[in-house]
Order: structure tokens, then sequence, then C-alpha cells
């Protein structure tokens, strides 16, 4: 796994998918010289990369940069490559991103167009990262919190939802992109820490079970 | 080996007071009673009082400098400081004479910790783009670690205009003043604080204060990295003292929940449940609420965890009334501080917890 992004959430998920046994390299903007403190103290055993070997390297592609740096990403970096889409927009608190802004489309829809030789899948975008990082559960535990998934690509949608299912959270499955929707900034389920019950409730949608 | 006396503070964002029959006091009222605050703060034996840059009806406390002052004239000991000051938005150079100024008046008892400014309100108030967050911030740590060296400054960024050879006063009587930077939860903004050689001060408001832990060692390490001999860390948290532990979660949870509502549909986190509310002010958690009791038992153990050697606990909450707010500050300086110091020394035998997670670095560089 190649987690893109080194700020409050890519640390998170990344020392979630070593725990989770995965081999995860992390990049941020730059020479992975500079993150290879952080790596070490903060995430050991964590690879620090450049972004292209890191992506190269990998099977899946986790972007956890922020939003206004996507329109700089290379699409030609991240071709042929499973992608969770991990950002979100959500202007009133990160400004405004002309790509993004007016749009009728899910923001991992514009997202998916402008990568569009990669497999784009909405996800753990909408926990926040103190939450994502304490509320791991064994499967079957009665208080496992919920993660949704989104993609127009159904076997991508499974395997990322197994992904989910590793890390310790029961995954979502969400039929398009579009019905990502749901996932975004004030939406029903974001920022909230929910079982799937309660999240199903709260999305009130036919959500594919895993 | 290098060792930091505890300190133990209080920060306000200057939230918005009710009288006893739950009406607001006018801004000007608030005003005056944080001044009060922090005059008792001194009197009953608190290290710090911190006042947060805020700009809204529940928080209105733009010019924190101008309050500081005031508590400053009427006080002798107690530290002075932002909590923190929204550099991004802000001109380095103008905060830098504000705080001087300020250091000046209160005889070196100044103190600034320096933010992103996770409170976003500045930013359409002085023309700023929140897309520039990010740039705005590490372009204006850079000139501020310049504006302390002392002496003429001499600085080329992109987002504000050059100074070449210009002189900035008040000059300094006794070195800089101290300066700090806030970090949420980001790795490398711990990792920018070392570099500038800026103290770092820990922004825990929910989740598990422990998981804060590995950042404490990145600072050192990265201290270390950068040549730079070991610096304080804090921790800044939110909360509530009273007498008893029902008292507090009572007068705190409606006002927080008011609050936190609010402030979701702007910054798009979830409206804390009881549930949520009831981790947070439990052992796990990151709301220090209760009785003096509790709430020492919380600090001591979070810094003891963290290898901090300072706590400011962030008290008040828009809507509590003047006489529970002063009741907070009376108890957090009679009660709780002597208590928490009284703890550190039972399981340290020392007054203040030391950073520990790599003492091999902390020799090596006091060496």
């Amino acid at each position: 796994m190649a987690v893109l992004g080194a700020g409050h959430v890519g640390p998170v998920i990344a020392r979630l998918a070593l725990d989770a046994g995965f081999e995860v390299a992390i990049a941020a903007s730059g020479s992975p010289e500079n993150l290879e403190l952080i790596t070490q103290v903060v995430m050991p055993g964590v690879e620090a990369r450049w972004a292209a070997d890191a992506v190269a390297a990998s099977d899946v592609v986790v972007l956890a940069i922020p939003l206004h740096r996507f329109p700089a990403l290379d699409p030609a970096q991240l071709s042929g490559k499973l992608v969770v889409d991990a950002m979100n927009y959500w202007a009133p608190a990160d400004g405004v991103v002309p790509m993004f802004q007016g749009q009728e489309l899910s923001s991992s829809e514009i997202v998916q167009r402008r990568l569009s030789r990669s497999t784009v899948i909405k996800s753990l975008n909408h926990i926040a990262y103190q939450d994502l990082e304490n509320g791991r559960r064994p499967v079957g535990s009665p208080d496992r919190h919920a993660i949704g998934v989104a993609g127009d690509d159904p076997g991508a949608v499974k395997l990322v939802g197994e992904i989910i299912d590793r890390l310790g959270y029961d995954p979502v499955l969400l039929e398009s992109l579009g019905a990502g929707r749901v996932l975004q900034p004030g939406g029903p389920v974001f920022g909230a820490v929910l079982i799937r019950s309660e999240f199903e409730r709260a999305i009130d949608t036919t959500a594919v079970q895993a | 080996m290098k060792t930091f006396p505890l300190v133990l503070g209080l920060d306000t964002f200057g939230d918005h007071e009710h009288d006893a029959a739950d009406r607001p006091l006018s801004h000007a009222q608030t005003i005056r009673n944080v001044v009060e605050e922090g005059v008792l703060a001194e009197q009953v034996g608190v290290d710090f009082f911190g006042i947060g840059e805020h700009h809204t009806d529940d928080f209105p406390m733009p010019a924190a400098d101008v309050v500081l002052a005031a508590i400053a004239a009427r006080t002798k000991r107690i530290h002075v400081g932002s909590a923190v000051t929204v550099l991004s938005s802000d001109d380095p150079v103008r905060v830098f004479q504000r705080f001087s100024t300020l250091n000046a008046i209160s005889n070196g008892r100044a103190e600034v910790i320096l933010g992103r400014g996770s409170s976003i309100d500045s930013f359409p108030l002085f023309g700023y783009d929140l897309a520039d967050y990010e740039d705005l911030f590490e372009e204006k740590v850079n000139l501020f670690a310049e504006l302390r060296k002392g002496g003429p400054v001499t600085w080329q960024g992109n987002l504000r205009p050059s100074l070449h050879n210009q002189d900035v006063v008040p000059f300094a009587e006794a070195g800089a003043f101290p300066a700090w930077i806030g970090v949420g939860g980001s790795p490398q903004s711990v990792v920018r604080a070392a570099r500038y050689g800026f103290s770092l001060m820990l922004a825990i408001i929910g989740g598990s204060p422990a998981r804060f832990r590995p950042f404490s060692q990145l600072f050192l390490q990265a201290l270390e990295k950068f040549g730079r001999d070991p610096l304080p860390v804090g921790v800044h948290s939110p909360g509530h003292v009273a007498d008893t532990d029902e008292k507090a979660l009572e007068e705190f949870w409606p006002r927080w929940l008011n609050i936190i509502t609010k402030m979701s549909k702007v910054r798009g986190f979830a409206i804390p449940t009881m549930e949520s509310f009831k981790f947070e002010v439990g052992p796990r958690g990151a709301l220090f609420i209760g009785s003096p009791e509790t709430v020492a038992q919380k600090i001591a153990a979070n810094l003891t965890i963290l290898g901090a050697n300072r706590f400011d606990l962030k008290f008040g909450m828009p809507g509590l009334s003047p006489d529970s707010v002063m009741k907070n500050v009376e108890l957090y300086g009679t009660k709780v501080i002597p208590r928490v110091r009284e703890l550190l020394a039972e399981s340290t035998g020392r007054d203040a917890p030391q950073n520990h997670l790599q003492p091999d670095l902390i020799t090596q560089s006091d060496a």
C-alpha cells in the first residue's frame, strides 16, 4: 500500500495498514529524507519513499493529501492503480478549489474523471483521524465501527471493503461514487462514529452487504 | 541532563459569558471579566494565563494582546501569552512588536503560542484565502523565527513584502520571549516547530491524549537532528473544574453540546452524543472535567504519559456564568495545581515529569 500525504490522516492510515499486515510506503511532497524521522518515530515499519516509487511498487494507493493539492498531482503517475480517495472538499474550512467548486458531481467522481486510467474508490474520508486510530475492533465486536466504501467498479469496491475489514472496521459498500456523496462533509455520516446498523440507518439507503 | 520546571496554566478564548438568568452579557463585559479572571489566576497561584484569538459572537476576543496587557499591568508574577495567535492571518512583524511590547509592560512575562488557526474566522475577515493556509503559516513562522533572533532583519518570502536590514523595536532586554507552536495532529508540524526552535504545545481536544506520545519523542529527536538543545513540551486541553464531578459535568455539557453543534456546521465534525462525551470525560479522553481531584489525577497521568512539563487547561465555555468561571479559576489554582504537583512528586520524586523517552539523546545534546 502506498499512502500519499503525511499530514494528520496519512500517518494514521499507514499505521493501521501496517498493523493489519500490509507492506506500507508513505510519501509527501518532496524528498523521503524529510519524512524519515517521522516514519521512524511515529510509524516505525512504514517506509518513506518518493511518491512515484511508492506508487509504482504498490497494489493500492491511498490519497490523503489536502484536496487543494490534488490538481497538481500527475494522473499518469497513478495510471492503472486502485486508488482509495480519502480526501474531502469542504470549502468553508479549507478554501475554494475551482476544480471541485459548484459541481453536480461528488468530489470522488471529479477525482475519478481526472484519474481516468485509475480505479477510484471513496473511503476512509468520513471518520476523524483520532477516531480512526482508537476505533479498531475485531470482527464480530458489537461496537465495531462502520466505514463506507463507494465506487463504480464492484470488484474494486469489494476489495477495498476487505481492506477496511482487515484494518478493523465494518465496511458498508455503496454501489457508485455518486452514491458516495453521503460520505462527504455535511452528509449524514461525516465525522460521526457509528456501528453498521446506525450507519445504514443514517445513510438511509440499501447498502450492499459485504 | 536538561530539565524543565512544571508549568500549570489556564487558557481562555474569551468565551461569551451569560448571567445567572442565562442572558448573554455584552462582549465588553465578557472582556472585562477575562481581565478579572487573569488577575485572580495570579492570586491563586496559576503559572500562566493564555488568551486565544477568536472573532465570533461566541468568542469575542480578537485582540488578546490588549487584554493581556491589562492583566500584566495588574499582576507581578504570572506569565501572560496568546493561546493561540493565528499567525497565518496576521503580520509576523506586528505580532512580534505587540508581544515584545507586552513583554516590556510585564517585565519579561510574555509568551506567544503561534497557530495556523483551526478557528478560521480570521481568514475572510482579513482577506486571506483558506487554500493558502499551509503556505501562509510556513512562511510567517519562518519570518517570526528570524525576528526572534534580534537585530536588524533581512528576509525574503513570497506572500509578504521582504525586509532589508530593518530594525524591529522594541529591542529585547533579556533575549527573545518564549515562543511555542501549537500543533494538532500533524507530525510535519512537530518537525517544523523543532526546525525553527519553537517549543511544542500539543493541542489535544478530542480522542485519547496518549496517541500524542510519539510526538514528544519526535520533537526531541527532531531538535537533536537540527542541532538544537531540548525545549519544553506542553499540552493544551479543554475542561471545567467545579466542587464536584456532577456539578462540573452539569455546567459544562449543555454549553459544550451547543457550541460543538454550531461549529460542526462550519467545520464538518460530528455533533457530540452523551456517549462520546462520556468517553472524552473518562480517563482516556481529552476533556478535563470534574472535581479538583478528578482533574488533577487526569492532568498528572497525561503529563507523565506524554513526557510533557506543562499543562494549560482551556477553561470556560460560551454560556457559562462569570461565577462558575471564576470558581473554576479559583479551584484550579488552590486545589488542582497543588494536587498535580503532589501527585507528580509522589510518582517521580521530582516536581516535573521529564521527557525521558529518549534520555540518551537529551544527555547528548546537553553535553
